[in-house]
């Protein structure tokens, strides 16, 4: 069953069309990573199915919930509050909340979440107890169990970074996506970042990932799509676009990161 | 009369004077924390026009002497109207002195709010946004503390600074401290052609802004624990 939908997105900036009629789907338990050169529109994509810019044209469905219909017009903020639970996004610099410790960032959403629920007033410390031990469960599969108390300014790059996919994760997002998750990383902390994510692929969780990491695309994800100006040049299996790519493009690009 | 004589009668005046320069200081941060606020968000307005005239109004008001400025709002309505409209008794001329450094103040503090709002990344609001925070949430839960505490170091250079422009006042003859260590110069209470006490409102105001700076240190200290 397809959980994402995106059909025929189109955005521009000012005069530069930025996505020109982007279409694909994604089943529950896949892993698609997302290729392409600085500028083709990778970033853009993420943002617009992640409702931080409102597309011109097209649809984006997540879940059989519609993110966008292709009218520009003001979605409620309730409506689009909703929606945004269903996706989670990951961002190359993190973002994480200086002001809280690791745990306070994860559990930050899913509390004041919490305090929406009929139930919260009469079961408070039950809910939060049981928020707070949802999130010390994920930050020690991250490995972070020694660091929950640390500020984001404690920690190294890719420890940020492993507290803001337990941030995303602990709400349980659909699909959840990731924007060049190790780019803002010094080399050698790319790798426990990969491994976080080797690990919730074979967990079977729906993920999009836009990545420079051929290596990394090739091994992980089920699907991959080569983006190049504004349009998918290829999509396929792994084999199929790294292995034998059609478009010129595509293999031009791949080569590329082979020399 | 001797010093000893002399000074609990200028102690007592320069007192008098100093709660005069402390009501104008309390009263200006009353009025422009809140005004500079709303400046702020009118020059960072969508509306052109609205931004636009705002920031004319800070630029002049930043790039002309306060000491015109008192001098402007205290006797212009007079001209204008044919009558003055502070009245002619100190509390006219307190009035007028506040409303001049309300206005001066708050064109200083809205620069100041909004290199604070501005200066949080945008990557800290959308990631409330994607988490499913409301608008509200965001504001209150991810940027305010952050925006406090890059703001807190240049408004209490700002506060301190206007402990001691407070003496501007004293050209449309508000009688706060410099006002009252002046007179015994000319003569008051028996005291002439002294200038020592004018010399001494300096101890107030060292102690006040002393006072306020170990304030503000501690503030600063407190949001220590994180790096914006
Ligand atoms: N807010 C914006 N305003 C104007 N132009 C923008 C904006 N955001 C992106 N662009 C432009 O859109 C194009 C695509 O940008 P995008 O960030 O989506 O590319 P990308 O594929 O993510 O690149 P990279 O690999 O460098 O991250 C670029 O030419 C960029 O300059
Ligand atoms: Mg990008």
């Amino acid at each position: 069953m397809s959980v994402l939908e995106v059909r025929d997105l189109r955005k521009s900036f000012g005069k530069t069309e930025v996505l020109k009629g982007v279409s694909f789907d994604l089943n529950e338990g896949e892993v698609l990573s997302i290729i392409g050169s600085s500028g083709s529109g990778k970033t853009t994509l993420l943002r617009c199915i992640n409702q931080l810019e409102t597309a011109d044209s097209g649809t984006v469905t997540v879940a059989g919930e519609t993110f966008f219909d292709g009218a520009p017009k003001k979605q409620k903020e309730s409506d689009k509050r909703r929606n945004q639970l269903l996706v989670g996004l990951v961002f190359q610099n993190f973002n994480l909340f200086p002001q809280y410790t690791a745990l306070r960032n994860v559990t930050l959403a899913p509390r004041l979440l919490a305090k929406e629920r009929p139930d919260y007033k009469d079961n408070k410390k039950a809910i939060l107890e049981e928020i707070d031990a949802g999130a010390k469960e994920i930050l020690t599969k991250v490995g972070l169990a020694q660091k929950m108390e640390n500020y984001p300014c404690e920690l190294s790059g890719g420890q940020q970074q492993r507290v803001s996919i337990a941030r995303a994760l602990l709400l349980n997002p659909k699909v959840l996506f990731f924007d060049e998750p190790t780019s803002a990383l010094d080399p050698e902390l790319t790798g426990e970042i990969l491994k976080v994510i080797k690990g919730l692929a074979q967990e079977k969780r729906t993920m999009v990932i836009v990545t420079h990491e051929m290596e990394f695309a090739r091994a992980v994800s089920t699907k991959v799509i080569f983006m190049d100006d504004g349009v998918i040049a290829e999509q396929g299996t792994p084999d199929e676009v790294f292995g034998n790519p059609k478009s010129e493009r595509t293999k031009a690009f791949i080569r590329k990161f082979h020399e | 009369m001797s010093f000893a004589e002399q000074f609990p009668i200028v102690f007592a005046a320069l007192n008098e004077g100093f709660f005069q320069t402390l009501k104008l200081f309390g009263v200006t941060l009353a009025g422009a924390i809140p005004l500079g606020l709303l400046i702020a968000l009118g020059v960072m307005s969508r509306f052109k026009p609205l931004s636009a005239v705002l920031k004319t109004v800070v630029w002049i008001v930043r790039g002309s002497p306060l000491m015109i400025q008192l001098l402007i709002i205290f006797y212009m309505p007079g001209m204008l109207f044919g009558h003055p409209i502070w009245g002619g008794g100190e509390t006219g001329r307190f009035w007028a002195a506040s409303v001049a450094f309300i206005i001066n103040y708050a064109c200083y503090f809205s620069e100041i709010y909004r290199g604070g709002i501005q200066g949080v990344p945008v990557g800290q609001s959308e990631a409330g946004q994607v988490l499913g925070l409301s608008r509200r949430q965001v504001f209150f839960k991810v940027t305010l503390l952050q925006m406090v505490k890059r703001i807190v170091p240049p408004m209490s250079n700002e506060i301190i600074t206007l402990v001691k422009d407070t003496s501007l006042a004293r050209i449309i003859a508000l009688q706060e401290i410099i006002w009252a260590g002046q007179a015994f110069m000319k003569g008051r209470d028996g005291i002439s052609g002294q200038l020592w006490p004018l010399f001494f409102t300096g101890v107030y105001y060292l102690a006040f802004s002393g006072l306020l700076t170990v304030l503000f240190g501690k503030l600063e200290k407190k949001l220590d624990y994180f790096k914006v």
